[in-house]
């Protein structure tokens, strides 16, 4: 194959991806983004294998094969609830693939400054991905404790990692470095870069783990950018440097939306700090709550049971809130049922859904969708924030943080000024959520002490609300 | 430095400005087939994997190439084929169900 037409099959590849990616943010093509996409990466691979003139080397398509194998079968045993898992791991391997092309450029005998600092970089950027994708993986898995793991003196912990490996790079790069310790100085990298890696996705949670697993898969684009810089392979610039930028660029729309800087929750700022509240939480936290027993829900909600069932089948317009606690008790199908008894009895019902609701952005959507909610009944933040107030109903499903009005008057907490769903306006207000505790960001929740107009249903939510919609069947 | 990796550095910048207003407005339904599509894209890493594999297999240093060169490709390949799988498996769904949803009820 001639330089030339290399040059012209690359930027056909380029391309095509840049209109895969377009296409996928919007709805109706999305899916023909997708398939525009893998082939354009299937056309790279040949293009790739014939330019290189290494069709005849065996061992490749052994390790293809192998590849292509694990990838089909993770594809499809992962059940929906498991993406945000499934997207971090990988992520995280395509972020070790690329340390591994920076290892091979590193070893290999003709190089330069530029290549060696390259190398080293894509090493760095590489293993931070991979560990910290693993991380967030195993947090979401739940092999790893789900809570933030702060560590003493993290922040400052997180910057010495960061110093010691942007000096190791450099260091790297320099001509005096005996070639014989390029070894050692790989170690050193691989070993700082995994601590940062590891340090700075451990104390990730709640609302900062979609933007997390967005950011380091943007990172996972800049990784295989900066491979492709160390080996002089201009697809590899190319792609990486587009996926790198708009995964930065999805990832800033999702900051924006919970209103923290980028830079904030890198450094895990106002994270787990002054997390009592109390003082500035208005007056009607009348302190008579019930405690968390059973016994007494039960009353309460027999005491209410007529009422409410009685003004949720007249209601004309409802608005349903799903949370991550959807996704952990899979009650995303009844709540579909539920959604479809009240359309039956003439009701309008809405769904709304946070930017930063459950593990992953998007998270709710997907998880709707796969339970057969049309996607024109579901509404971002601010489209829907106006009508709480004349909706005659809200239906909380397993949501906290994304709906707490604390976080408009609690100064200093974690969620302070991030924009909430207005379900406090609602008058009537059904909350099914496993128990009254403070989210992961650790604010209680003024909502659950209020009486008037909030019911509780507390428990799985796939059993409180299957009692719920029997209740609904009976009347 | 050599005129490649200028041309290299540029292309660098210039693919990242374009990425960076590529998209905008995304409806939150898409974020996550977007990521996970832009997740598979990123195991393009298999293009250099596979070259620089090629290369090290037929150096002195084989057993080398082999074991990183081997695992690389795995790793950049499960990236891209998993990727790209579950992203159409989303989007199917996705379609699927706006199709259902449109038909007379």
């Amino acid at each position: 194959m001639s330089t030339v037409l290399f040059y012209i099959l690359s930027s056909i590849i380029v391309a095509m991806v840049l209109l895969g990616i377009y296409l996928m943010s919007k709805v109706k093509m999305s899916a023909i983004g997708n398939k525009i996409s893998a082939f354009a990466m299937l056309g790279g691979v040949i293009v790739t294998l014939v330019y290189n003139d290494i069709l005849s080397v065996w061992f490749l398509y052994v390790a293809i094969a192998i590849g292509l194998i694990l990838g089909l079968y993770l594809g499809k045993k992962i059940k929906m609830i498991q993406m945000p898992q499934m997207v971090a791991l990988l992520n995280g391997l395509g972020g070790g693939a690329s340390a591994l092309v920076g290892v091979f450029s590193l070893l290999s005998k003709n190089t330069n400054t530029f290549s060696l600092l390259t190398a080293s970089l894509a090493v760095t950027i590489g293993m931070i991905t991979l560990l910290g994708s693993l991380v967030a993986a195993g947090k979401l898995q739940r092999i790893l404790p789900q809570k933030p793991i702060v560590i003493k003196g993290h922040q400052a912990h997180t910057m010495i990692l960061l110093l010691l490996s942007l000096a190791i790079i450099i260091l790297s790069a320099c001509k005096f470095i005996p070639t014989n310790l390029i070894w050692l100085m790989l170690i050193a990298n691989i070993v700082v870069s995994s601590g940062f890696g590891i340090i700075f996705s451990i104390r990730v949670g709640g609302a900062d783990m979609p933007i997390t697993i967005s950011l380091l898969n943007s990172l996972s684009g800049v990784a295989g950018a900066i491979a492709g810089l160390a080996i002089n392979n201009i697809i590899l610039v190319a792609v990486g440097g587009i996926v790198g930028a708009s995964g930065l660029l999805l990832t800033q729309i999702m900051c924006k939306a919970i209103n923290r800087s980028l830079f904030d929750i890198l450094l895990g700022k106002s994270k787990k700090i002054n997390a009592k509240p109390t003082e500035k939480v208005p007056e009607e936290k009348e302190e008579i709550e019930v405690p968390l027993n059973e016994k007494v829900e039960s009353v309460q909600e027999v005491d209410e049971k007529v009422d409410v069932i009685e003004m949720l089948n007249n209601a004309k317009k409802v608005i349903i809130v799903p949370g991550y606690g959807m996704a952990i008790a899979q009650a995303q199908h009844l709540v579909k049922q539920l959604a479809d008894k009240l359309v039956n009895k003439g009701a309008i019902v809405k769904y709304a859904i946070h930017p930063v609701a459950g593990r992953m952005p998007g998270h709710m959507n997907v998880l709707l969708c796969e339970a057969n909610v049309d996607y024109e009944d579901l509404y971002e933040m601010d489209d829907i924030n106006s009508e709480f107030a004349q909706a005659d109903a809200t239906i909380v499903i397993g949501a906290n943080d994304v709906l707490n009005p604390a976080a408009r008057e609690a100064v200093g907490t974690p969620i302070y000024g991030m924009p909430v769903l207005n379900v406090d306006q609602c008058e009537n207000i059904f909350i099914f959520n496993f128990d009254k505790k403070p989210g992961y960001a650790g604010v209680d929740n003024p909502l659950y002490s209020k009486n008037k107009g909030v019911h509780l249903y507390l428990g799985d939510a796939a059993k409180t609300l299957l009692d719920f919609i029997t209740l609904l069947d009976k009347q | 430095m050599s005129t490649m990796q200028f041309i290299l550095i540029g292309v660098f910048i210039g693919s990242a400005i374009i990425g960076y207003f590529l998209i905008n407005n995304v409806p939150s339904l898409l974020h996550t087939p977007l990521m996970s599509g832009m997740n598979a894209l990123s195991g393009v890493t298999i293009l250099g994997a596979l070259s620089a594999t090629a290369l090290a297999v037929s150096s002195d240093n084989a057993v080398l190439g082999y074991i990183f060169g081997g695992l690389a490709i795995v790793l950049a390949m499960i990236n891209v084929v998993g990727g790209f799988f579950v992203t159409n498996k989303m989007l199917n769904m996705i379609v699927k169900k706006k199709e259902k949803g449109r038909l007379p009820q």
